[in-house]
């Protein structure tokens, strides 16, 4: 379980995150959603501190990740996964190096057991052949997904993905949530995504936090989003003509 | 004044929360292959080139009878040793390897390679910084060493070849009146040059942000800035070490 308690944080003169408390819970995909520009890709940078709050506290299964030292700082990001909006794969490296990277720089594992764990990951994510390859030979959708299996790799408690489904096309993203869905539940991690994609909502969101200009405007499920009575996430959610056929039927 | 605060914050993180010494190892020696053996072809024929001209250059100017011949590579051995290897060299090392390393760092930046350091507990500073500099200091003074030998292969090539000198006056000349200090001075200021450029290019290429344009402006100005360093280095060594 994550919670976090009044974070706020701004660059000079703006405000971008104001306040913003909540829970995200275990073994269920958490969402937080909103427009471009709203705080939700800072508010995940806050919550693995790539970026430090100006204010407040992020608290990791009870653990003050915020106000912590050194070592509980070092302990806590080696049971954190993260995947990144462009995958952030090592481009010197092969598919095969970039997964077995956390193994090698956190874990101490026989080679051939670390080799085994990279295979099974990249299997998990469907991509049994692309050991060797480089990450310019991959599509967007296929760093996604090694970015998932090195996000995996060291079965970590808490998988963060920034805007997963970005770049892809509908049935790659429907993929990638169902993987992440997957993995949250088959091992339990505490899951925080961050998107603006509806269809990533309606699929895997168990609970979402919708943010609109840096706060914290509504938290739910995906059943209660559509009847939220909050025009600001109404005008959110029925942007788009499939939705809105949704809503009038 | 706030950039060279951050630039000393910076060269403390590259000491604290390091990783293992077979981790170090292993970065060092691919990036001294791509420091070092990349950089030596560039080396040698610019270098020799260097050595050449110098020779040419000075025998025109000493055109005076009562100048012994030998007088041509003196100069040049001191032109090579004192300050066209270490110095001049530098400031081509500050484009091929500075700006290579400031646009690496800065792609890496931008595409949040770095983040994902940051978030796995690495402390990507000296993850990625430290050993560029470690084999920056390795394999710039052997560069040096390296350069020093090919300008005065140079200047013995055109003395073969043309008509200024001698190769025996020139292999005198390179011999007579020999201060083994300027070697030793040589590759203090190799060492002092190669920690400037690697630290300096790194910094900047760390601190970028934005997108590709940023990058090229980051690589820009780690070579505008290590260029400046270099020379105000550079004076300030004279002085200290050669001077009065």
């Amino acid at each position: 379980m994550i919670e976090l308690q009044n974070i706020s944080k701004s660059f000079g003169d703006r405000k971008i995150l104001n306040n913003i408390s909540g829970t995200f819970v275990k073994g269920k995909p958490n969402l937080i959603i909103g427009a471009s520009g709203t705080g939700k890709s800072v508010l995940l940078k806050c919550i693995v501190e790539i970026l430090e709050p100006d204010e407040g506290s992020v608290l990791y299964d009870r653990r003050n990740f915020t106000e912590g030292d050194k070592d509980l700082k070092v302990e806590i990001r080696r049971e954190i996964g993260m995947l990144f909006q462009g995958g952030a794969l090592f481009d010197s490296k092969t598919v095969e190096e970039n997964v077995k990277f956390p193994l090698d720089m956190l874990a101490k594992l026989p080679r051939d057991e670390k080799y085994d764990r990279v295979n099974l990951c990249l299997n998990r994510v469907g991509l049994q052949n692309a050991n060797n390859k480089m990450p310019s030979e991959l599509s967007g959708g296929m760093k996604k997904r090694v970015g998932i299996a090195r996000a995996i790799v060291n079965n970590p408690k808490y998988l963060f993905c920034d805007e997963p489904n970005s770049g892809l096309d509908p049935q790659t993203s429907i993929l990638i949530d169902d993987l992440i869905a997957d993995i949250t539940y088959d091992y339990g991690t505490t899951t925080i995504v961050v998107t603006h994609d509806m269809n990533s909502v309606m699929g895997i969101g168990e609970n979402i936090m919708f943010l609109y200009k840096g706060d914290k405007l509504w938290e739910g499920n995906k059943d209660e989003i559509v009847r939220s009575g909050v025009k600001e996430l109404d005008d959110f959610v029925f942007a788009n003509k499939v939705m809105i056929a949704m809503r009038d039927k | 004044m706030k950039d060279l605060g951050k630039y000393f914050i910076f060269l403390g993180n590259l000491f604290v929360n390091r990783e293992s010494f077979r981790t170090y190892y292993r970065l060092t020696v691919e990036e001294c292959i791509l420091i070092g053996i990349n950089s030596i072809m560039l080396f040698a024929l610019v270098s020799t080139f260097m050595g050449a001209v110098t020779t040419v250059q000075t025998a025109f100017n000493l055109i005076a009878p009562y100048i012994p011949k030998y007088v041509i590579s003196q100069v040049v051995r001191e032109m090579a040793v004192l300050e066209l290897a270490p110095t001049i060299m530098a400031i081509i090392y500050a484009g091929k390897v500075g700006s290579s390393m400031a646009g690496n760092l800065g792609t890496m930046r931008i595409t949040e390679q770095v983040d994902a350091l940051e978030v796995m507990g690495i402390n990507s500073i000296s993850y990625l910084v430290l050993p560029k500099v470690v084999a920056s200091l390795l394999m710039y003074p052997l560069l040096v060493i390296l350069s020093i030998v090919c300008a005065l292969a140079g200047g013995y090539i055109v003395a073969y070849f043309a008509s200024y000198i001698t190769p025996t006056d020139y292999i005198y000349g390179l011999r007579y009146a020999f201060n083994p200090f300027t070697i030793t001075f040589a590759l203090t200021k190799s060492v002092v040059f190669a920690f400037l450029v690697s630290t300096i290019s790194s910094f900047k290429g760390y601190n970028t942000q934005g997108g590709a344009l940023e990058v090229g402006q980051s690589s820009t100005q780690a070579v505008t800035s290590s260029v400046i360093a270099i020379l105000i280095a550079d004076y300030l060594l004279a002085q200290l070490l050669l001077g009065a």
